[in-house]
């Protein structure tokens, strides 16, 4: 009897999903890539029991979607509430809400930029495997730095306890507000907090230009084909077409740049469209206007890619000076908007940290962030609303439908890495296709593999912001027996170990 | 391997939140590197199954495991985790109470899917895919957990020894466990590692709580302009402060917001929502069935409101939508 001619190769489990996650990669007969899946094997269903819930209290149950992002689904969800009670909060809200999501993202950014993604190209691609982690990191710009990224998370974090009771399902938010208004002492803790942070973003901007971009072959990497895909990009912008986090239309560009579509919050079911695949928990989504054409790129596939490159690519400026001279020189270096290199991401990440700590210090600056009207009351029946936010990872639509008396009885959820679930298998793909050949499996292979997701910080990276070690994956190459051909993985101490006889599921234990 | 003790992290139906709690301990997290050997955490590093299936037996000092039981493979990983584990504790609400997730345990599994993969307004399935525990697509075999029909909490699939309650744990209820752990003074087994006694004692507002209180209506939150400084429930805010184990040190009230009963009951309590219901009953105002139900009205969805981290825990533990559903 003949053997099967598929081989397997197998990232089981992907640990730094939130929750759980694999990939799958099947190799054809010739040892070529024939197909890539992008599994996750967990659906919790909060659109169902969210179902006969009072709408005022979805800030708080859909935060627990995810705990590393609960302020995105927070706030998504306010603005959700503000829709559907048809109330404007007062500015001081607004402000104290915006500062206290630039924190949050600003935290976010620089931890993934430090822990997860950024060591691959602070230490490199190619340098030894055990330094590629946020000890390499550290060894290559300096302890203090570590110091740094702890403290300025600290803090950074303490903000949102401040103004939200708590920096993990804060309760900052109601439809037309806030909880509690700002005081003056809050406020100066905010400025402190706002400068240490720019500080702190120019320092990582001007590391990551010596060590990456005076790299060339980092910026190589950066643009090879292997890394590259050409999507649609979609991100929110304000009136002005700059980026913003928090409030705007959302905006999506054509894979040539061009502007494809604008929408309102309340328009996205115009827009976004969701598949379901029969291997998988989680649903793809696509641009509805296009339509789902499986993972495919370019203009007539549907796949679309959010998150911080696609923000810039989906916008014009940045609405601050640090910030719009750092996105310039990324497109300058990259050719022009929009980027379709993956990798790139990484770049972007530290731009929006700029623009970030920029913003929040205006906004911390600002007399009115204190005025003590931080409430609107509502008074129209509520019926649907609908609220976006863009979360460090992209897009959050949250959409809720009620009774009179306020109780959900429809909610639908677009999460960000949902977004990017079909990008992401693309991904694997062709990264998996230009560095698989003929069945061999080189450890560099394998690292690319992880590249191609690490960038997405597809809420993989999500819940592990401050332990020693990278991305931890462990990628299994098997054969068409089921017998384990390699294993790479990583240790307690973040060490990459590549080890070609490990039998199947086997790591190395700390020594 | 050192002779340091060893710590796991496992979690299954859960956030993250609570791995993020670990995290928070910032500096603090190093001296638990240096105190334990932390051999399995998924999250954070590179440990895998193999590797908790090759150690011995009870190996592990301790095992903290967020996330309520809702998928084969997570009953299969608390049952390995349990036999390697001298002490095994239910780490957040979720393990300990069911938590969030445990709101799932209202419907059935079929609704929750025909809900996210049929109904949903953004999904388009005209074919009405359904994910499958095992598909072949063109030869190429998948797999995928099953999910069982019912959310568990830890002590449903397996013996606990200790609770660490809380939506997450805080960091120094967390330390305080991690205290009693290496300095051989955990308590009675089966104990909840918070204080035993309810949040309004440890509230900054507890002086501002009125001796009496017949409140005839609760306000909701967005109706109501909140006081900083005085007792929530005394303002006729629906605070389940009264119900609630302390230990958290009321962020939420110093969020202005009411406490919503992460931290669950005292060691006195069976069913937390009965409890917290009862505490909320005893001050509304009246006793004719009429101005009860006014009182009431602004309540229009108590499950939600006195059982959201405690459903699968909880007497009612399943709604039983006909006679074959509610098992696992």
């Amino acid at each position: 009897m003949a053997e099967p001619q598929i081989r397997q190769i197998k990232i089981d489990p992907v640990t730094r999903l939130e929750g759980h996650g694999k990939i799958e990669i099947f190799l054809d007969e010739r040892g070529n890539v024939e197909h890539a899946y992008f599994q996750v094997p967990e659906l919790r269903g909060f659109e169902k029991f969210c179902e006969g819930r009072l709408a005022e209290e979805m800030p708080q149950i859909t935060s627990r979607i995810c705990g590393v992002c609960p302020t995105a689904h927070h706030l998504a969800s306010v603005k959700a509430l503000d829709s559907l009670y048809q109330v404007e909060p007062p500015p001081a809200a607004r402000m104290i809400r915006e500062a206290v999501y630039n924190a949050f993202l600003a935290e976010d950014h620089i931890l993934h930029f430090y822990f997860l993604g950024g060591p691959d190209f602070m230490v490199g691609p190619s340098a030894p495997p055990a330094e590629r982690n946020i000890l390499g990191v550290i060894k290559k710009v300096g302890l203090s730095v570590g110091q740094r990224v702890i403290a300025t998370r600290r803090r950074l974090r303490e903000l949102i306890a401040l103004a939200g009771g708590k920096a993990i399902h804060p309760v900052l938010g109601l439809p037309g507000g806030v909880a509690k208004p700002l005081k003056r002492d809050e406020q100066a803790q905010f400025l402190e907090v706002a400068r240490e942070t720019l500080d702190f973003a120019v320092f990582t901007l001007k590391t990551f230009e010596k060590v990456v971009l005076e790299n060339s072959d980092y910026v190589d990497l950066i643009r090879s084909t292997a890394f590259t895909h050409r999507t649609y990009y979609m991100g929110m912008v304000d009136r002005s077409d700059q980026v913003n986090f928090c409030d705007g239309s959302i905006r999506v560009v054509s894979p040539d740049g061009s502007e494809f579509a604008r929408f309102q919050p309340n328009e996205y079911l115009d827009y976004i469209a969701e598949h379901v695949e029969p291997w998988t928990y989680v649903k793809f989504c696509f641009l509805k206007t296009v339509g789902w054409k499986g993972f495919a790129e370019n203009a007539d596939s549907g796949v679309y890619f959010v998150g911080p490159l696609e923000r810039l690519n989906a916008s014009e400026r940045m609405a601050t000076p640090l910030a719009q001279e750092a996105r310039e020189k990324l497109f300058a270096l990259l050719g022009g908007k929009p980027v379709h290199h993956t990798l790139a991401t990484h770049w972007a990440r530290i731009v929006e940290l700029l623009y970030a700590a920029e913003r929040l210090q205006e906004l911390s600056s600002d007399p009115q962030i204190v005025d003590p009207r931080v409430r609107t009351i509502p008074t129209e029946t509520p019926h649907e609303g609908f609220g976006v936010v863009e979360a460090p990872r992209g897009t959050l639509v949250h959409h809720y439908q009620t009774n009179e008396k306020g109780v959900v009885t429809k909610a639908n959820l677009i999460v960000a890495t949902q977004n990017n679930a079909a990008r992401i298998a693309l991904s694997v793909q062709k990264a998996a296709e230009a560095y698989v050949h003929a069945g061999q499996i080189s450890d560099g292979i394998l690292n690319m593999v992880e590249m191609a997701l690490r960038a997405y910080d597809p809420c993989l990276g999500c819940a592990t912001h401050a332990m020693p070690g990278d991305m931890p994956l462990l990628i299994r190459v098997r054969d068409p027996l089921g017998r384990t051909l390699a294993v790479v993985s990583r240790d307690v101490d973040g060490r990459v170990v590549r080890d070609p006889g490990l039998p199947s599921g086997m790591t190395t234990a700390r020594s | 391997m050192t002779d340091k003790p060893k710590i796991a992290f496992y979690w299954c139906a859960a956030c993250g939140g609570c791995e993020e709690a670990v995290l928070d301990l910032e500096e603090k997290l190093l001296d638990l590197v240096s105190a334990a050997d932390i051999v399995f955490w998924p999250v954070a590093l590179d440990f895998k199954r193999a590797d908790v299936e090759a150690m011995a037996d009870v190996s592990i000092l301790a095992t903290f495991l967020s996330g309520a039981i809702r998928t084969t493979e997570q009953e299969d990983m608390v049952r390995l985790l349990r036999s390697k584990s001298q002490f095994l504790f239910a780490f957040g609400s979720c393990s300990h109470l069911g938590g969030i997730p445990g709101l799932a345990n209202l419907w059935t599994r079929d609704s929750v899917f025909r809900t996210v993969y049929a109904e949903s307004p953004s999904t388009e399935n005209p074919d009405g895919t359904l994910p499958q525990t095992r598909f072949a697509d063109n030869g190429r075999e998948l797999t995928l957990p099953r999910f069982f029909d019912t959310v568990r909490t830890l002590d449903q699939v397996v013996p606990v020894d200790y609770y660490l309650p809380g939506c997450p744990p805080t960091p120094k209820v967390l330390l305080a466990a991690l205290d009693q752990l290496f300095g051989g003074r955990l308590p009675e087994k089966g104990a909840v590692l918070a204080p035993d006694r309810a949040l309004c004692e440890e509230c900054p507002r507890r002086d501002t709580r009125p001796e009496h209180l017949a409140l005839d209506e609760f306000k909701r939150p967005p109706y109501a302009l909140i006081d900083e400084g005085t007792c929530l429930l005394g303002q006729g805010i629906l605070c389940l402060g009264p119900a609630t184990r302390a230990g958290c040190e009321a962020q939420c009230v110093k969020g202005n917001m009411p406490c919503t009963g992460c931290f669950g009951p005292t060691s006195r309590v069976r069913d937390f929502g009965g409890k917290a219901l009862s505490a909320i009953s005893s001050v509304a105002a009246g006793t004719e069935e009429a101005t009860i139900l006014r009182a009431f009205e602004n309540i229009p969805d108590p499950i939600g409101l006195f059982y959201r981290y405690s459903l699968p825990s909880s007497l009612l533990r399943r709604k039983r939508l006909n006679g074959r559903e509610g098992g696992v």
